[in-house]
């Protein structure tokens, strides 16, 4: 079988096994315990008559994610570039973005709804926290990585301070920095769904795929529960293939993690 | 070498150490005269590097003077370029943007930028691999870009630090006839480290031979035969006897490692 037949058979031949499982366990319930598990045909159903209401919720989460995920990538840069330039700022400030880190976000919704209250601004800023750490960790320790022999060469050619930044120390940084763009690309929409399900607001349509779980969950629509945490799922495949996609138009001409054939 | 010119490079009396630790270079008196191809060889520790480093201004003398074409070495920096062990390419760069990068950070307007990358590219006989990434080259490619790109500074002094001493032998040895044939052109003051007395043989008019603990110039041995130096020089009689001779006596001051 060929490389290109097999990266598309065998994870056809997963789900298809995990399908028919899920129907064999489905059918193995007790009649009265059925409604527990609902199967993916009744999943598919509830796609469609729920259609409208995901679809706006989807696209509410996505607002949040994006924009917390936008935010998280400018603040966690500028961050990452003051912590790498000065060792007093990084062991003055790493223990506080640590506790930050330890901290449970969900703890904070309640404070956040009261302080910007509960809706797009709340999720946001959840989803924000959410995928900041990653990305100011991996970014500093790329800032501070520097090949030693690049910057022996930069300070031979008397280059400023500045002129190093920008053309060394900041495109060595970027396979860190896509490092931890992608995993806050997976992070980002699951960090707005829980900022919905904590901090959302319903107010004018701007329910997103947390607050639709709530409904679902009250309201024992099982099925539609299940499709909202697909939803949520294809979100994620969606963020995750543009960061690659992105990591692979900026990198691939040059880093060693995308192989090169033109040798 | 007319002796009348004013040295380009002067240490006198030079010491150097690095903070409280041990001498790395003990009252050094060096005179190299424009035009000099001097070979640095000797034991590890002996400060040979060190010597190119305070050529290049990178790290201060402690003690004595150094003179670098008649200014400081800081001062003298921009007529300097350094060529270092590892090929020091930014590997996110292509070829043609590599060798131009010093001279944009030096604020070359981009179309004399690109004359000299086609210079330079031409004389390392790499014309073709100007839009090639570094990774897409040979490890004896790559120093070549290395070294072009030191050139495009057009330097009047070129510090090397053993710059060929992860390639093989094969292309070291081509590489060496290169970089003779390229100074014939262009006549800059070269200072060489290197650990292959073969090769400080070949290319240099002088062999410097330092001893360690504490760095310290041993002796100076003269190299007569003629330039332009080729594969025919390589193979002489007296070329042979002088190989031999220099081991000697780096033996006799590497005694540890025989």
């Amino acid at each position: 079988m060929s490389r290109r037949l097999q990266t598309i058979f065998f994870p056809a031949a997963t789900g298809a096994l995990v399908i028919a499982a899920w129907y064999t366990i489905h059918a193995l319930l007790s009649e009265d315990l059925r409604f527990l598990l609902p199967t993916p045909t009744a999943v598919m159903t509830a796609f469609r008559t729920h259609a409208d209401s995901l679809t706006r919720a989807a696209l509410n989460t996505t607002q949040g994610a994006l924009l917390g995920f936008a935010l998280a990538v400018t603040v966690s840069s500028f961050l990452a570039l003051a912590l790498s330039l000065s060792r007093l700022v990084r062991i003055g400030l790493y223990p506080y973005l640590m506790i930050l880190q330890m901290t449970p976000v969900i703890v904070f919704a309640p404070m956040l709804v009261v302080w910007v209250g509960a809706g797009l601004k709340s999720v946001t800023i959840i989803t924000f926290l959410i995928c900041f750490f990653p990305l100011v960790v991996n970014t500093t320790q790329g800032l501070i990585s520097t090949d030693r022999n690049l910057v022996e060469l930069f300070a031979m050619w008397r280059t400023s301070r500045l002129q190093q930044v920008l053309y060394l120390r900041v495109p060595a940084a970027l396979p860190y920095f896509f490092t931890g763009l992608r995993i806050a690309a997976t992070l980002a929409p699951i960090g707005a769904l829980v900022g919905d399900y904590t901090a959302g607001s319903s107010a004018g349509d701007g329910g997103g795929l947390g607050f639709q779980a709530i409904i679902y969950s009250s309201q024992a629509k099982y099925a539609a529960l299940f499709a909202t945490a697909a939803t949520t799922c294809i979100l994620g495949f969606i963020f995750t293939a543009g960061v690659l996609s992105l990591s692979w138009l900026v990198l691939h001409k040059w880093h060693d993690s995308y192989e090169t054939t033109d040798k | 070498m007319p002796a009348l010119l004013p040295p380009i490079v002067e240490f006198r009396e030079a010491t150097k150490r690095f903070g409280e630790g041990p001498l790395v270079l003990d009252l050094l008196n060096l005179t190299v005269q424009p035009g000099e191809f001097v070979s640095l060889i000797g034991p590890s520790g002996c400060g040979k590097s060190t010597l190119l480093r305070l050529i290049a201004g990178l790290t201060p003398l402690t003690a004595g003077s150094l003179i670098v074409d008649r200014r400081s070495p800081d001062a003298a920096a921009a007529d300097l370029a350094f060529v270092f062990q590892e090929p020091t390419l930014l590997p996110w760069l292509s070829v043609a943007a590599n060798i131009e990068l010093p001279l944009s950070l030096r604020g070359v307007a981009p179309a004399e930028r690109s004359v000299t990358r086609r210079r330079v590219l031409d004389l390392v006989r790499l014309s073709e691999k100007a839009n090639a990434y570094p990774r897409q080259l040979s490890g004896g490619q790559k120093m070549r870009v290395s070294i072009a790109r030191a050139l495009a500074l057009s330097p009047k002094i070129l510090l090397l630090d053993e710059p060929f001493g992860a390639l093989d032998e094969m292309t070291r040895e081509h590489l060496n006839e290169e970089l003779l044939t390229i100074r014939e052109r262009h006549a800059w003051t070269a200072f060489f480290v290197t650990h292959s007395v073969a090769e400080a043989v070949f290319l240099s008019n002088r062999i410097c031979i330092f001893s360690a603990n504490p760095g310290h110039l041993y002796t100076e041995i003269p190299v007569p035969f003629p330039y332009p130096r080729t594969e025919a020089t390589r193979r002489s009689r007296p070329f042979h006897d002088l190989v031999a001779d220099v081991s000697r006596i780096l033996r006799s001051v590497e005694p540890d490692t025989v």
